[in-house]
């Protein structure tokens, strides 16, 4: 099978990329900026109709993870990468005859900000999703699943909270906060929180393209099945990535208002020219919301539907990631 | 009916009627109205196996009976009338008594072509009407079914207080006629109150009051007076009862203000066959408050007409009579040692019994009736409780450990003829409004009852009927509000041949009775028993000390006591002196029942108690005992608590739980097997006093008893019990009993309790062990387990953990403090794992109003 996996510089779509290659398909990765070259690369934007048009040409599945995932930033940019790059390449898998489509989204998509707890994955809901992440993610996937048809068979795949060694998004900024002692505990740190280890992901993404046939049309959480206490959870990542576990305890009530008062902050750092742009805040109050309140997921029909399981274990994947600190402290 | 949508009916069923009123006789003809499905089942052409004809009371209408209409099965007519001048039927131009009304019924069911099987249905002053219209036609009639009504006014009895003012005749037109106030006092009764559609609904036919006047009619014709012109029907219907063979089913709301439970009472005794369905927190119109009567009803109907009721199988067992051993009359049969003391031989204890019989039977004691007895152990319960039965009665025991309120509502809920306690008793059941005439038993009443009955001959020894009730007992509320449970004679003897048999408890065997369901066996078994100086209502005030004085004073060999009282006896064992010690050694067995009981306190109890084996016999109020061990014996597992094997002459089967969770209706015996455990034996109760629908689903298959505790039977046949149905976790790799888990990590050090529960819907649920740390955490301490007892909780669990929590204490029963309210402990990990859940929080506020009172583990 010939894939294209866009997105693959980021470390879940690096590991759907050498996962597809080690079992001998024909991979193509497309991102900005070079992966690595352990593939071969199409480098380009995908709000780049023609650069995409390129990429697909000759495909037979498309794995589309290239997104903004940063927590903060102007509408616009997330409009136009999250919902103009999917659009672009959904218009171009279509119409280059593509068979099959993984569309990578989020839980994010359906929470409306409560907990979350047990359920299985919601309709994506543009108008109700928090935050600009959010929103565009959610109009993104309710583009891409429209685009199923006997032609391109399009799934939809929500893994929650990617993490393993090598990753830059949440265990890097986590390591990063606890070793400057910027790492709050919100609240008692009771919330269950499912996060998902970065090769049960790229396999479940994977599985997703092997039996588009029973994912089409739909949307699946994906997660290691094994909800933590947020705090317990933020303390061994710390742990193993070899930082200090937090320990300054924030009521949320508390932790809300500073989020409410660095996102005005930030506003002004945009909008005053003397002012240093702030681009990555230390609270928001959508990260106090994702900290304080539970998101774990039933995953019985995703299993069932993927004949996948998670092949990592929380403690394994601490493991590894422990491993990987040790080696990247001794180079 | 008005063209109006009501909520909950079926357009379709409203019908009008044409009627030739047969006892005007000059062709008179008045317009009904009824809900009829009849044209309903036509139409889908299915030929009629039986009607059941609702006949509503005062001032409702067929409204009343929309859900009977709702959940009629296949083939089953419901026809629910609206009585001329009410509902939407036509307003007659005067009053129409009692005898005219039964014989509209008549009229309008031939008009209707209404053949037999007949079910009669009705409500409040319906009751009389459809109960005339069932003597006069016997041919048709198949069963009667009554809901919160009367029959019968006892004259030294006050008539219902909202009756008698609405019956001044001033009043009577204001408050049913001129103003819709009895229509809407009616509806405003219930317990929860009814959506406001639902009584709008109710009050729609009754607008106005030209509309009302058969309201105030109904009223009217109510013959409390002996020279009513309705009293002769009246009367008639009530006697004509007595004679009614029918299957009949009693279905009650006994927080009725209005046809309150003594109506259930008189109703009762002229159907001594009725099945009957009690809800205590009903109202008057008990089928608005709890719904899910009404299909109870129709299980009743399909399970009743037509099918005679299979015999429950007999079951061949040893059984001992319920009277005191004559054997060896000198020998001493129970020694008291708490109070003034006291110590009774069993020929006297048998003379004793046999005097206050006769002067029970002098205070209108009869076979049959039902006597609650509030007296402590000692001598005097094991004398009334004999004396009840010598007499045929049926003995009503509960214990005060249930809390007084609740004592009080069980009592109440059992309808006892005659209540015997002493002072203190007699006014929790006065406080507590419990039925019944009352005896005193204060040492000195009793000894006015036997020299009361010394001029009077013996009663008549009534014929044994192995059939009859023997006793109404209770289940400990620990899991939901106590239930009587009924015991035939048989059914008692039986369990105390068991006993004897599983413990060899031989003649001339001395026990030391702490834990009192036992103790009572003792004088039946020909055994002495003492019973310590202690609380008897508080288990855990039973002193190493008092232990000993009681295992002293009659040589004693065995010990029954229930685990709080035995942890109390460890705890206090210091105080024991060298010639109590000594003492100490000469049981050979110690029964500890009626909760779990760690193997570690039995360890310590065998320091205290060296020479005994300690026996933890597994059952419930239902069904005693069902296996029984020496659990340190047992190697320690790690697949739950370990009962034994059946005691001989039960069986045990295990009904195999699907993946959410539901336990099969077919048995299984085949080893390894998780699901509920299911008994059957020559003791199991004889059902749920009053509680119909629960003891239809705890008798399944017939003649076993399901207990609410799931297990697996071992190779060995042996039973392992896994948690309570109600704290299994269903995850998602299938159900989940809890006790296994907390075995395995109660084994960690520094682990004084552990209690595990699920968090999450049904089916997905995540598995969390609460831990009790034996250092007491500080104020603001933290809820999540340290790093170090989170690990090692899931190194050790053998299931995926996804969260270790530590408090300081669990809520457990109020009456054995040791059984564990996961239900309340799943509700606070869901708090502290789901911050802000409004969905949880309401949850939780929907548990609380069920919940049993709990108390602190430490």
């Amino acid at each position: 099978m010939r894939v294209l996996v866009t997105g693959a510089s980021g470390m879940l779509g690096g590991a759907v990329a050498d996962l597809l290659a080690a079992r001998g398909d024909e991979v193509t990765v497309m991102q900005r900026r070079s992966a690595g070259g352990r593939h071969r690369e199409r480098l380009g934007d995908i709000t780049d109709a023609a650069a995409v048009r390129a990429a697909v040409a000759g495909q037979d599945a498309v794995v589309h993870l290239a997104a903004k995932v940063d927590v903060v930033g102007p509408w616009p940019d997330y409009e136009r990468t999250n919902i103009g790059g999917t659009r672009t390449v959904v218009d171009a898998a279509a119409a280059a005859g593509v068979d099959r489509l993984v569309h990578v989204s989020s839980p994010a998509v359906a929470h409306a900000g409560r907990s979350l707890t047990g359920e299985s994955a919601g309709p994506a809901d543009p108008a109700r999703a928090r935050g600009h992440y959010a929103r565009s993610k959610a109009a993104a996937e309710v583009l891409a699943l429209g685009a199923d048809s006997d032609r391109m068979r399009v799934t939809a795949v929500r893994p929650h909270l990617v993490w393993g060694p090598g990753d830059t998004q949440l265990v890097g900024r986590l390591v990063a906060r606890a070793r400057t002692g910027r790492l709050p505990v919100v609240g008692p740190g009771t919330a269950l929180v499912d996060t998902t280890f970065v090769d049960n992901a790229a396999e479940a993404l994977v599985a997703a393209l092997d039996r588009i046939e029973h994912a089409r049309g739909q949307a699946l959480v994906v997660t290691n099945g094994e909800p933590r206490p947020v705090g317990e959870l933020i303390g061994d990542i710390c742990r193993a990535a070899g930082a200090p576990a937090p320990r300054l305890h924030v009521p949320v009530p508390v932790a809300y208002g500073v989020g409410a008062l660095v996102e005005a902050a930030m506003v002004a750092s945009r909008r005053v020219p003397q002012l240093p742009e702030i681009t990555e805040p230390p609270l928001t109050r959508f990260l106090v919301e994702q900290l304080s309140t539970a998101h774990w997921f039933d995953q019985r029909q995703t299993r069932h539907t993927l004949r996948w399981a998670p092949r990592v274990s929380i403690a394994e994947g601490l493991h590894a990631l422990s491993l990987h600190a040790g080696r990247a402290r001794s180079v | 009916m008005n063209g109006a949508d009501l909520p909950g009916v079926d357009p379709s069923w409203s019908r009008r009627v044409r009627v030739t009123d047969s006892t005007a006789g000059d062709g008179t003809a008045y317009a009904w109205h009824v809900l009829d499905n009849g044209p309903q089942l036509a139409e889908r052409g299915e030929d009629v196996v039986g009607t059941v004809l609702c006949v509503h009371g005062n001032p409702t209408w067929s409204y009343l009976w929309r859900r009977v209409l709702a959940q009629a099965p296949a083939g089953w007519r419901v026809v629910a009338v609206d009585q001329l001048g009410m509902g939407w039927s036509e307003r007659t131009p005067g009053p129409r008594e009692l005898s005219r009304r039964v014989a509209d019924l008549g009229d309008l069911t031939a008009a209707l072509g209404v053949t037999g099987p007949v079910v009669t249905l009705a409500h409040d002053w319906g009751g009389p009407i459809s109960l005339g219209w069932a003597l006069a036609h016997p041919e048709q009639l198949a069963a009667v079914v009554l809901t919160n009504t009367a029959v019968h006014q006892p004259a030294a009895q006050p008539r219902p207080t909202a009756i008698r003012l609405a019956r001044s005749a001033p009043l009577l037109d204001l408050v049913c006629r001129r103003t819709p106030a009895f229509v809407r006092a009616t509806t405003a009764t219930c317990l929860p109150p009814l959506p406001r559609p639902v009584r709008d609904a109710f009050a729609a036919p009754y607008a106005t009051p030209a509309r009302r006047q058969g309201v105030a009619d109904f009223v009217a014709d109510i013959p409390f007076e002996e020279d009513h012109p309705s009293h002769p029907t009246l009367t008639r219907v009530a006697e004509g009862v007595r004679t009614l063979q029918v299957p009949a089913l009693l279905v009650w709301g006994t927080s009725d203000p209005v046809f309150s439970q003594r109506y259930l009472e008189d109703l009762s005794e002229r159907l001594p066959h009725a099945d009957i369905q009690v809800y205590p927190s009903a109202s008057h119109l008990v089928l608005e408050d709890h719904p899910e009567g009404v299909a109870t009803i129709w299980q009743w109907v399909r399970e009743r007409v037509g099918a005679p009721v299979p015999p429950r199988p007999a079951v061949e067992a040893p059984r001992v009579p319920v009277a005191v051993s004559t054997q060896d009359p000198d020998a001493t049969a129970v020694v008291e040692l708490g109070g003034r003391g006291g110590r009774i031989s069993r020929g006297d204890l048998a003379a004793r019994v046999e005097s206050v019989a006769t002067a029970l039977h002098l205070r209108g004691v009869r076979p049959g009736d039902r006597v609650a007895v509030l007296v402590p152990p000692g001598i005097d319960l094991s004398t009334v409780v004999y004396a009840v039965w010598r007499l045929g009665a049926v003995v009503v025991v509960a214990d005060a450990g249930l809390g007084l309120r609740r004592l009080g509502a069980a009592l109440r809920g059992a309808g006892p003829d005659h209540v015997v306690g002493i002072r203190k008793a007699l006014a929790l059941a006065r406080a507590t409004r419990v039925p019944g005439t009352r005896i005193g038993a204060e040492p000195e009443q009793m000894h006015e009852l036997i020299a009361g009955a010394a001029a009077h001959p013996a009663p008549p020894l009534w014929p044994e009927d192995p059939d009859a009730d023997g006793a109404i007992l209770f289940t400990s509320g620990a899991t939901g509000p106590p239930k009587g449970v009924a015991y035939t004679r048989a059914q008692l003897g039986a369990q105390v041949a068991l006993l004897r048999d599983t413990f060899a408890l031989h003649a001339g065997e001395r026990f030391v009775a702490a834990f009192a369901p036992f103790a009572l066996y003792g004088p039946a078994l020909g055994l002495t028993s003492a019973v310590p100086d202690m609380d008897v209502t508080a288990p855990h005030t039973l002193t190493a000390s008092a232990l000993a004085e009681a295992v002293a004073a009659v040589d004693a060999t065995v010990v029954f006591a229930s685990p709080a009282a035995l942890r109390n006896v460890v705890a206090t064992a210091d105080a024991l002196t060298p010639a109590q010690r000594r003492v100490m050694a000469g049981p050979r067995l110690v029964l500890s029942a009626g909760a779990p009981v760690p193997t570690s306190l039995l360890e310590q109890v065998r320091q205290v108690l060296p020479s005994a084996a300690t026996h933890t016999p597994y059952g419930m109020t239902e069904a005693l005992p069902v296996a029984t061990v020496d659990p340190t014996t047992v190697q320690a597992t790690d697949e739950g608590v370990c009962v034994g094997a059946p005691v001989p002459g039960v069986e045990v089967g295990i009904a195999p739980l699907s993946e959410d969770g539901t336990p099969a209706e077919t048995l299984a015996h085949t080893p390894g097997v998780l699901g509920e455990i299911v008994v059957r034996g020559p003791h199991v109760k004889e059902r749920y006093d009053r509680r119909w629908a629960a003891q239809q689903a705890s008798a399944r298959p017939p003649g076993w008893h399901r207990t609410g505790d799931v297990g697996h039977l071992d190779t060995e046949g042996r039973l392992w019990v896994g948690g309570r149905w109600v704290h299994l976790l269903t995850t998602p790799a299938g159900p989940l009993a809890p006790y296994a888990v907390e075995h395995r990590v109660a084994r960690l050090p520094g682990v004084a309790d552990v209690a595990v529960v699920g968090v999450g819907p049904r089916g997905t649920q995540q598995v969390i062990v609460v831990v009790v740390p034996q250092r007491r955490l500080g104020r603001r301490a933290a809820v999540l387990a340290g790093t170090d007892l989170a690990a090692a909780v899931r190194e050790r669990a053998g299931v995926p953990v996804a969260a270790v929590l530590v408090r300081d204490w669990l809520p457990v029963d109020i009456r054995h403090a040791s059984k564990v309210d996961r239900t309340a402990l799943a509700r606070w990990a869901e708090q502290q794992l789901h911050p802000g859940g409004s969905l949880s929080q309401a949850r939780g506020a929907v548990a609380r109003l069920g919940g049993a009172p709990s108390t602190r583990s430490r």
